[in-house]
This record gives C-alpha cells, structure tokens and sequence, in this order.
C-alpha cells in the first residue's frame, strides 16, 4: 500500500521538479540534491492528499454504515406495510399514502370553515396548545423545582402528594379542566399543564440536591452573595437536570395532546385525525400518524441539541 | 494584633455526632503559624488532617477551642484565607479566567472598577503560567493545569493565609513535582502563609518550614513538629544531595512509619 502510494506520488508529481532537473552539467550535484529534496517534498505532500482522501472515505463509510441500516429497516417496514394491504384491504398501500400526503401538504394552510382547515393550521393549533401548557408548568415547575430541591423540609412536605398525583393519566384531569374552564381549548391547556410539570419538578429538585459539595464549597469560601451563588453556580449546574426535565415534559405533553384534542374537539391534529376517522379518510389517519411521530421526533432532537450547548465535562 | 502569630490554633477538638454516636476526630490541637511560614500537616488517611484544615478555612466548626487568623477569631469562611481544593473544585460553565474572576470581584469590586479586576486576574493566572490557556474552559485543560487555575484563584484575593488540601494528590509524578517547583517558586515571590496538608514526605521537605505530624484516629492530635532549616531558594536537585534533607526525611519516615504505624 505504502509502496504504491509513494510510486504513484513520484508519477503524479507535478512537472516543477523534472524542469528543475535540467542543470548545467557543472551544477548537477548540487542540484541533484535539491531535486531529490523537491521530489520527496512533492511525494511527501501528495501523500498526505492521499491520506486526506483516505480520510474522507473513511468518513463517507462510517456514515454509509450509520445510515444504511435505517434505510434497510424503512424499506423493510415498507414492504410489509404494503404486504399488509392485501390482508386488510381496507388499508391503504405506502403509495396512496404518500400520495396523498402531497396532496395534503402542497396546501397545508388553507381555512374553509371552523372545522375545515390545512394541515399545517392544525399542527401549529396542537403545537400552540402545548407551548401555553408547557410554559406555563416549567413558570411553575422549574422554580418549584428549586425551592423543593433547596429546603429539606420543602421536599418532605411535597413528596407524598407529587408521589400520589405524578402517575394518574393525563386524561383523567380533563373533566376537571372542563368543568372550571367551561371551554374546550384551556381544559385541553389545563391537562397539558398538569402531565408535564411533573418531570420538570423533579428534575430540577434532584438536580438541585445533586449539586457537587466542591462547588457549594466554593461559594462557602468566597462568601459570595445569594444571588451570585444562584446566577454561578446553582443555576448552571441544574441546567442539564432542568433540560432533561424539559425534555422530558415536552414529550409527555406531545402525547398527551392529541388525545386531549380526540375529545375535545376544534381545531387541531389529534383532533383532526379523529374527524379522518369519522370521515373514513383513513390515508389521512395513517398521515396524522406519522405527522405527530414526526413533529415529536423534532421536539425532541430541538431539545437534544439545546442540552448539549449547556454540557460540561 | 500584638501577637506574633499569624494563625493560631488553640486546644482545638472537633467531634463529629454519627450514627454510631459521637466520634472524636481530633483532639487538643495546638498550633502556631507566623507570616510568611510554611507549615505542612502530614499523618496517615482518615488522621484528621481535612478535618484540621476544614476548621482553619471556616468550613466547619471546632466542638472547643479558639481559632486566631490575622487577629481576628475564625468563625466562618472568608476571603482572608484562600482555598485549594483537593479535586481543584473549578466551575466547570466558567473559563479559567471567569473562575478566576469570581473569586477577586468578590473581594475586590467594592474598591475597583473593571479594568482593574481583570488585571488582577490576569496577573493572577500569569503567575500560575497560564496566560495562554486563560479563556479555556476547565474541561479542555489537565489536571495540573486546573490545579494551578486553583492556585491562582486562592492567590488572586490575597488571601493572609493560604490553605491548600493535599493539592496535587490526583497528579502523576511528573507534573506534581513541576507544581511543587511551582509553589516554592510562588510562595517565595508573593509571601504567602501557607498551610498545606499532603501525605507525601518529600514533598512536606522540600517545601516547608514546618512538619507538622499528626497521630493516627481517631481522636488524633499533634505528635510532633519538625522545624526545617533548609537554606531557600530550595532546589530539588541539590536538596537531593543534601545531608539535612535527608536527615529531616527520616525524622518524618520514622514518625510515620514506626511511632505511627498504620495496621494496613
Ligand atoms: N462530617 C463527618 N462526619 C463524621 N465523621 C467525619 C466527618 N468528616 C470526617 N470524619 C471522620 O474524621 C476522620 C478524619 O477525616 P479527615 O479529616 O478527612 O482525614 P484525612 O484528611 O486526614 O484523611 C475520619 O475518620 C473521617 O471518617
Ligand atoms: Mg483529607
């Protein structure tokens, strides 16, 4: 390998090196030597071009190797849905689905009437109810976070409620929701609100009892100020817990939301699959499905990202 | 002010209530440091010499006994005494310099403005060697490089008494050897007092002017106080030579190793 390499180096050498071995006769030593230099200078960059290319199709197959299975795994998947549609006739095949979806999205923000809009309206109204709930509950969760994970007795006090209401289905607080709200939309908010400020509470607590001694030590012999302790320290290193607790959150609300919209109605995705189902669109059903698979897996990877900008260590 | 002592340790206990009750850590600690010394605590793990140290920084409280830094008694942590910690304790969301920074506008913001802060710092990262890693965050450096980041912060408050942990415990020979040739380097040029517990002999030689050796826990105290009259600037290559070095040596090898033995 090296040898070929350094072979093909010398016959691919640019000409400036044989043109500077046409001395006169009386310098044909000295020069002699100077090209040699030169052609192993030459040879020496021309190997390093090739390990540069080496380089970079190293890197092309790992990533050929790092996309290929998915791809297999799609295909796979692809062949079986569409095997499926012979079983089930009712079903649509891959290609009226994809279809149709390009049909769907190649218009997505039109408004003919309350209950008669694009898909992309949709998905913003899911994703504008989310936001409100979410945001709301990290207002509250996050600093409830802190004060649970700062005093003791805080915790003591909390722990058996969050421990009692943390695993009950989202969905059961809707009526709740309905009854105090007496409108649709806030009631699906509400339920928002609830499943999510869970996970934000308790990371961000247990990231707050988990902040090394060396940095709370730090503070301790500086004696800095409370709120520079909270700005340098406390807030920076409960930053990753807080986010997985985000993330988490979010998650949680994007699943929940589209059950929520199946039984409250309006405008939205969950509630825009149900009215397919009533409609018996079911290219659209399978479209929604993948739709809301695909606007999670963007929440997500948005939160993935903005965790790794706050990482340390 | 009219004691001559810069630090004093006076008939110090510390007792610690555990589970299975209460456990004397140390006990009838007396010590006494002057400007400008450096004193080393030295004794087997688990001695007490944190727990000493802990105390002197303000960290914890002493069960009895009084605590004298600077003329005033110790009843708390604070900016008279600068900190370096075993595990060299940086912020790791802060660089070099913003560590660094903390640690002087604390102390110094009340009297001087910005501009100022910021050459302190720098000033406090060039003595450490640092200049050029100073926008660096932590995790992008090595661990003798964080250590020195740790020195300088202590450093850069003025503090009237630096106390240092067992500071280059985690480094590998090398690189702790290059931070004790450091230190000595840095404690010459700035004056400091210093208070450092290791458990390494030849680095309590080298840089000391006091061994202060510590008997086994529990209930630990002071066994003996070895004072060190090496000539300074000390340099390891010739102290290598040197036949009080190695006199002082075997006086703390012995102390550790026969009077003190340790049941591994
Ligand atoms: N907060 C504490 N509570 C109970 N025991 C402690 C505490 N801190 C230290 N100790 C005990 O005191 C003794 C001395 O500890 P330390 O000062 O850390 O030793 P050294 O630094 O010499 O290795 C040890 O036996 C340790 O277990
Ligand atoms: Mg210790």
């Amino acid at each position: 390998m090296t040898a070929t390499l350094t072979i093909d180096a010398m016959l691919t050498t640019p000409g400036d090196a044989f043109v500077a071995a046409m001395p006169a006769p009386e310098a044909v030593v000295e020069i002699t030597a100077l090209t040699a230099k030169q052609i192993a200078a030459a040879a020496d960059r021309e190997a390093q071009t090739q390990l540069a290319v080496r380089r970079r199709r190293e890197r092309l197959a790992s990533l050929v190797q790092s996309i290929v299975p998915g791809l297999v795994g799609i295909l796979i998947f692809l062949l079986l849905w569409q095997g499926l549609t012979h079983v089930a006739t009712q079903i649509p095949g891959p290609a009226k689905v994809w279809d149709s979806a390009v049909k769907l999205f190649s218009d997505p923000f039109y408004r003919k009437g309350p209950n008669d809009q694009g898909i992309g309206w949709n998905i913003l109204a899911s994703l504008q109810r989310v936001g409100l709930g979410f945001g709301l509950a990290a207002l509250v969760g996050i600093p409830a976070g802190f004060m649970i994970g700062r005093f003791e007795y805080l915790n003591r006090m909390t722990s058996p409620i969050i421990s009692l209401l943390r695993p009950v289905s989202p969905l059961a607080w809707l009526p709740i929701g309905l009854m105090v709200f007496k409108a649709a939309n806030p009631a699906a908010i509400w339920v928002i609100f609830i499943c999510s400020i869970w996970p934000m509470i308790i990371n961000t607590a247990t990231g707050v009892q988990r902040i090394p001694q060396d940095y709370l030590n730090v503070a301790r012999v500086l004696n800095l100020s409370e709120w520079k302790v909270f700005t340098k320290i406390l807030f920076p290193a409960v930053l990753p817990y807080m986010l997985t607790g985000v993330k988490l959150s979010i998650g949680v609300a994007w699943l929940v939301i589209v059950a929520a919209e199946m039984l409250t109605g309006g405008v939205g995705i969950g509630f825009w699959l149900w009215d397919e189902w009533n409609n018996l669109v079911v290219e659209h059903i399978i479209i929604a499905i993948f739709t809301i698979g695909l606007v999670g897996l963007l929440l997500e990877q948005a939160l993935i990202w903005i965790a790794k900008r706050f990482q340390f260590d | 002010m009219s004691n001559p002592f810069h630090l004093v340790v006076d008939n110090v206990d510390k007792r610690f209530n555990t589970k299975q009750g209460e456990f004397i850590a140390i006990r009838d600690i007396n010590l006494r440091v002057q400007r400008g010394e450096f004193t080393a605590l030295i004794g087997h793990s688990g001695c007490g010499k944190s727990t000493l140290l802990n105390l002197i920084a303000g960290l914890d409280v002493a069960t009895n006994g009084v605590l004298v830094c600077a003329g005033r008694e110790i009843s708390g942590p604070g900016p008279d005494r600068g900190v370096v910690f075993q595990n060299h304790s940086l912020l790791p969301w802060l660089t070099c310099f913003d560590n660094v920074y903390l640690a002087v506008e604390r102390v110094f913001s009340s009297t001087e403005k910005k501009p100022q802060l910021a050459a302190r710092t720098e000033a406090a990262l060039k003595m450490v060697g640092l200049t050029h890693a100073m926008h660096k965050h932590p995790n992008e450096i090595s661990g003798g490089m964080k250590q020195r980041v740790g020195i300088a912060r202590a450093l850069s408050i003025e503090p009237a008494v630096l106390l240092l942990d067992e500071p280059f415990g985690a480094l590998d020979a090398l690189t702790r050897a290059h931070l004790q040739d450091e230190l000595l380097r840095i404690v010459a040029d700035t004056k400091s007092t210093v208070v450092m517990v290791t458990h390494d002999v030849d680095e309590a030689v080298l840089l000391s002017d006091k061994i202060v050796m510590m008997t086994n826990g529990p209930s630990a105290t002071i066994g003996e106080i070895l004072d060190v009259q090496l000539p300074r600037p000390r340099d390891r290559l010739e102290l290598a030579e040197n036949t009080d070095y190695h006199h002082y040596r075997k006086a703390v090898v012995e102390f550790l190793y026969s009077k003190q033995k340790k049941a591994a």
